[in-house]
């Protein structure tokens, strides 16, 4: 394996657990899927290069989160920590396993690169799009072995 | 852009608009996955399916119920990308992520694997046969485009490796009359080819679309072409043939396509698959907004040149998730079948509203 993109990146402290609010444990109550719920299942994704989290490198946050339960709809923006990261294309893919795995089937996600971060925008942001190439990826074993260690 | 586009016609004729409705008939269920893609026989008594789960179903009408006849599970070890049939009938081609494509033949009623063909690099995405069924193309992730001849002993040879596409090429198809293939490609281009001395060439390049172009579908004439696409619109492009009386210029004596008409605002995601009746002339569209709609030609004063239509139905949640493929009866009208991520492919019926 050659050298680290980004040997040191900047390392932000992670949040704490969500308390449980009464509310939330009454099952009369529709609970809807909210950013910080979403936010919950991305931010423990394991870096595919560091021993840290994706909220640990501040790839994800908890504001560049969307989430409309009624719309059906989830956008997520992820920040690569450099411009030239080569592991984008993988981070956003293992964004969009954990929520393929995690989110009821009725929801749409997206996820993109945050506006002018990244040097291939656009070319990542149409590969993640492409769900023909998640597809073909994820039946890739050693892909799949690499997104499954990132989310283990 | 078009030398008559100076010319506007005023038309104060008032039109009625016939809006239809779109009935689902039937659900078939049986695939264990999400199902890619869905193909009539040519004379519409049987459907083939494919997905995720890496088979392919036959399904055949008993009675008035849609059933299964045959799972063919033992073609292919990935997804199983889409099937088509030979215009005889007689074959089923399967192309699968796998990076083979594989022939089936039907011999009283029972499928069996005649060929597999090997060549491509990466995942197959589409097949096609040509109209008189001498020719199958391929395509694939490794941006090419392959032409196979089909012998007489029922052997594939390949006749060409087209590598004009600059990325993955989504869907093939025959013209369905001419030996004219039509391509797109996730570089948001369609590329038409023909054989020119012994071998085939590119000869036209389609640009419009923003973004990946899914698929590609022929009028019954074949002298328009619609494409779909991620950009969420429909394009219609138009050949225009040496001679032309719009005296739109058709260099080396090549027919020129342009785009005539742009469909957009209907479709809220991708727009995975287009089909365009033979029968009706309608245009059916399947999304990843879950929806399917139907569009009409409006009479219009210079259809050729500037057609227009207009959306007679929509189904919103047609499925519970991405539809996609879509594809009209060939000899029933207004009979539509449509697949889905939700391991589902259903059967509808169109019919015009009473008045």
């Amino acid at each position: 394996m050659g050298g680290l993109d980004n040997a040191n990146p900047v390392v932000f402290q992670a949040t704490k657990e969500r308390s449980v609010l009464p509310e939330e444990e009454d099952d009369s109550i529709v609970d809807k899927f909210d950013s910080r719920e979403i936010f919950d299942l991305i931010r423990v994704i394991n870096d595919p290069e560091h021993p840290l989290t994706l909220e640990e490198l501040n790839v994800v946050e908890e504001s560049k989160v969307k989430v409309d339960d009624n719309a059906n709809t989830v956008h997520i923006y992820f920040t690569p920590t450099i411009p030239h990261c080569s592991m984008a294309t993988l981070i956003g893919l293992s964004i969009r396993v954990k929520l393929l795995r995690s989110l009821p089937s009725r929801f749409k996600v997206d996820i993109e690169i945050t506006p002018g971060t990244h040097d291939s925008e656009i070319a990542v942001n149409k590969q993640l799009a492409d769900k023909e190439r998640v597809a073909a990826a994820l039946e890739n074993s050693h892909l799949l072995d690499v997104v499954n260690q990132c989310l283990s | 852009m078009f030398p008559f586009q100076g010319i506007v016609h005023t038309q104060t004729v008032k039109r009625l608009k016939e809006m239809h409705t779109l009935t689902e008939v039937e659900t078939l269920s049986g695939h264990s996955d999400r199902v890619w893609c869905v193909s009539w026989s040519p004379n519409g008594s049987l459907l083939a399916s494919c997905g995720g789960d890496k088979s392919i179903r036959i399904w055949g009408k008993e009675g008035e119920k849609w059933i299964c006849k045959s799972i063919l599970t033992d073609g292919h070890t990935r997804t199983v990308r889409s099937v088509s049939w030979s215009p005889c009938g007689m074959y089923l081609a399967a192309a699968s992520f796998d990076a083979t494509t594989s022939v089936w033949s039907r011999k009283a009623g029972e499928f069996e694997c005649l060929a597999t063909l090997e060549g491509h690099e990466n995942e197959v995405k589409s097949t096609s046969w040509a109209c008189t069924g001498n020719l199958l193309a391929t395509c694939s992730r490794d941006k090419s485009v392959w032409i196979w001849e089909v012998t007489a002993d029922e052997e594939f040879e390949c006749a060409s490796v087209m590598s004009t596409h600059t990325q993955d090429v989504k869907r093939v198809k025959w013209h369905p009359n001419k030996e004219i293939l039509a391509s797109c490609s996730y570089d948001d281009t369609v590329r038409l080819y023909r054989e020119q001395a012994d071998d085939w060439e590119c000869f036209t390049t389609l640009k419009g679309h923003s973004s990946t172009v899914w698929a590609i579908d022929f009028d019954k004439t074949g002298s328009r072409l619609a494409s779909c696409s991620a950009d969420a619109t429909v394009k219609i492009w138009q050949e225009y043939e040496p001679g032309n009386p719009e005296c739109v210029a058709t260099p080396d004596n090549v027919s020129t396509w342009k785009c005539v008409c742009t469909i957009g605002g209907y479709h809220e995601r991708a727009i995975y698959d287009i089909s365009w009746s033979h029968l009706s002339g309608l245009l059916a569209t399947s999304s990843g907004d879950d929806s399917l709609c139907i569009f009409s030609e409006i009479h219009s004063s210079d259809s050729r040149n500037q057609p227009q239509f207009e959306l007679v139905a929509r189904v919103r949640g047609a499925h519970s998730q991405d539809v996609n493929c879509t594809v009209w009866s060939p000899t029933e009208e207004g009979l539509l079948a449509s697949c889905s991520d939700d391991g589902t492919i259903k059967l509808w019926k169109l019919e015009r509203d009473e008045k």
